[in-house]
């Protein structure tokens, strides 16, 4: 399975890439909304982990923007970031987002988030 | 504060004893980390230096034994820990007791063992989204441990990002708390919908409802052979006939009763009270 990490910082890009790395996924990178989109034009992806704040096109704008094409339903989006107000996740759910996880998380944690959506993953 | 040493065996030997006369619990000699990382806060706090110390305070002051086996006792929990039995009440439980007992119109879950509350506020959240399409019915949620910190934090509700942040779905984040500075806390909707007791398995039992369902999940594994036993007969005592009983995934082998029979229910394995006089029900099916 693949998943794109899609985030602005690329320390946090790395972070969260080896933590799904040890989870089995093969991983891409974007730094933003607008380069996720590209990189999925080049190469599909099952799982997204999204960061909120980002240039270009932040990361409710990217959920928006892939939930917007029906050939990219079958993808999971979970939203990983620093935003931890009841309406952050409020906005993320109606976008379309999956789940969302809240910086700092465990490996754990992610496991169990992507258990909720139907990802089984080996730890 | 200075670090404390690791516990003499003589303190060790004192301690388990102790855990295990109060709970029944047995942690051998693989569980030395726990002692230690378990209980030297509490040396701190008491301002002592170590292990002994402690021993001969236990020895003074009940309160400080009481403290100790509550800290030996407490449970690791999360929201849905192992998904599939949630899946399983969500899916096949609620709705059959639903079909099946429709003149009586209530349920009963009970949580033993329920540690900071997060499986009752679970089956809470799934119950009220049954509640919401079966009006009329009426529940009983309860949770018991024997810790009464534990049970204090229960009954508040409140968790840490970081406890919000294991297995809970975002849906159910947005629909049952609120935020409360950097702490999610459940609504009171739903933390007045359930209660939380004071109770060791052990003991003699306060009079019981009969129950619907109870998890009794991860607790058992601490226990002696004969503990488990008892505990487990005193359990089919209180769940009703055709009732439900989880534990936890390595303890449902380890646990055999004439009175319980296992069934294979979605993605996990429960037991099923059998019908007074009975040994075994049929198995349902998948």
């Amino acid at each position: 399975m693949r998943a794109l990490i899609v985030d602005d910082s690329r320390a946090i890009r790395g972070i969260v890439g080896r933590i799904v790395k040890q989870l089995g996924f093969e991983i891409s990178e974007a730094c933003d909304g607008k380069d996720a989109l590209i990189k999925l034009g080049e190469k599909d992806a099952d799982l997204a982990l999204v960061d909120w704040n980002m240039p270009e096109m932040n990361g409710l704008e990217f959920v928006q923007a892939v939930r917007a094409d029906a050939s990219r339903a079958s993808m999971r989006i979970v939203m990983v970031t620093t935003e931890s107000d009841i309406s952050n996740v409020q906005q993320a759910l109606e976008a379309g987002a999956d789940e969302y996880l809240m910086k700092p998380f465990t490996k754990e944690s992610l496991c169990e988030k992507l258990s909720l959506i139907g990802i089984e993953v080996s730890t | 504060m200075l670090p404390v040493a690791p516990p003499s065996e003589i303190a060790l030997d004192y301690l388990r004893r102790l855990v295990h006369s109060n709970a029944a619990i047995v942690l051998d000699g693989t569980k030395t980390y726990l002692f230690q990382a378990r209980l030297t806060p509490i040396i701190a706090e008491e301002g002592l230096s170590d292990f002994d110390e402690l021993v001969h305070l236990i020895d003074e002051d009940k309160t400080v034994a009481q403290r100790v086996v509550e800290a030996m006792t407490t449970n690791e929990t999360s929201f849905f820990r192992d998904i599939q039995p949630f899946e399983a009440l969500r899916k096949v439980i609620l709705p059959g007791i639903a079909e099946e007992n429709r003149a009586r119109k209530s349920i009963s879950i009970w949580s033993a063992a329920s540690s900071t509350g997060q499986e009752l506020y679970s089956i809470a959240f799934l119950v009220k989204e049954f509640a919401a399409r079966n009006p009329g019915w009426s529940f009983r949620l309860m949770g018991t441990d024997i810790s009464t910190e534990v049970l204090e934090r229960a009954q508040a509700g409140r968790y840490s990002q970081l406890e919000v942040n294991r297995g809970l779905p975002m849906s159910m984040m947005v629909k049952h708390f609120t935020k409360v500075g950097v702490d999610w806390q459940v609504k009171a909707d739903v933390r007045q919908f359930v209660e939380f007791k004071r109770m060791n398995l052990i003991e003699p039992w306060p009079p019981m409802p009969m129950f619907d369902v109870v998890f009794l999940r991860n607790v058992l594994i601490y226990f002696d052979v004969a503990t488990r036993k008892r505990i487990i007969d005193r359990m089919a005592d209180h769940i009703r006939p055709g009732g439900y009983l989880f534990l936890g995934g390595v303890e449902t082998s380890m646990s055999q009763s004439d009175r319980l029979s296992i069934v294979q229910m979605e993605k996990t394995i429960c037991y099923r009270v059998n019908p007074q006089g009975a040994k075994h029900v049929r198995a349902i099916p998948a």
